[in-house]
């Protein structure tokens, strides 16, 4: 079962298994303790689908072959946002950085179009500052997300 | 099986009563909805109306699904909520299904397509 924790420095920490369903829990538990900060519901939806996006990318890609794996996440709220961090042991992105996320082409044929690749564009729309880093055989990922989102 | 389908003029109305297409049930959601709309009409109306919540994954299903249709059938869409919309706004996958703001409006004979 995912561990949340709230830290002395006001942010938000949870650390769950590498599995599609322990994601769900893992995000709904976050979002519960992110009501503390009477979000806008935009806002809301910005956090929880990049935090998604993020987490589903290590389950399918950093632990593909990783079937105990476990995954950290950070939240601190900012005066600028919410600054958030992932941690996990998988294997490293690939050439070692995060995916440009590029727009998927749909000017194509019904049957062309991608039913995949969309994860890191949205991530990139929607988060600031990503960094990716790998240390110590950990993969480290982290970026703002604004608030109040007009 | 999340999926209610209901015929309605010469449609199918199928409706999404799960909360949530995440990564967790895509897969299932895809071949659920392959499973309901295989030899039925040529337009089917996807009611994503109790939906709250969309991800990557959630679109990739939808439109593999659009993909296994029968080439005389089509797949519109009713009823998104602001997030749902909005991740077919941001990857501009709105542009390539037509788009009800309700289920009724779908078959209301009036353009609602955005």
């Amino acid at each position: 079962m995912p561990q949340l924790q709230n830290l002395k420095n006001n942010s938000f920490r949870i650390t769950f298994p590498g599995k599609p369903l322990a994601v769900r829990s893992a995000l709904a538990q976050m979002m519960e303790q992110l009501n503390a900060l009477d979000l806008s519901d935009e806002d809301r939806g910005n956090i929880e689908l990049v935090l998604a996006e993020a987490m589903n990318n290590i389950v399918e890609h950093a632990y593909i072959d990783t079937p105990d794996g476990t995954v950290e996440l950070q939240i601190t709220p900012t005066y600028n946002g919410l600054v958030c961090h992932l941690r996990d042991e998988g294997v490293p992105m690939p050439e070692g950085k995060a995916p440009n996320g590029s727009p998927a082409a749909l000017d194509c044929e019904t049957e062309e179009l991608p039913e995949g690749g969309f994860g890191w564009f949205l991530i990139r729309d929607l988060a600031h500052e990503l960094n990716y880093t790998r240390i110590s055989g950990k993969n480290l990922l982290s970026f703002r997300i604004s608030l109040n989102a007009k | 099986m999340q999926l209610e389908s209901t015929p309605r003029d010469d449609a199918l109305v199928v409706t999404a009563m799960m909360e949530r297409i995440d990564a967790a049930i895509a897969i299932q959601f895809k071949d659920d909805l392959h499973a309901v709309t295989e030899n039925g009409p040529p337009r089917v109306v996807l009611d994503l109306s109790q939906v709250d919540f969309l991800d990557s994954s959630g679109l990739g299903a939808v439109v593999a699904a659009m993909k296994l249709l029968a080439p005389e059938q089509k797949l519109e869409l009713a009823g998104l909520g602001a997030n749902v919309e909005k991740v077919f706004r941001l990857t501009r996958m709105d542009s390539v299904f037509t788009i009800h703001s309700t289920v009724d409006a779908a078959f209301d004979g009036i353009a609602q397509a955005s």
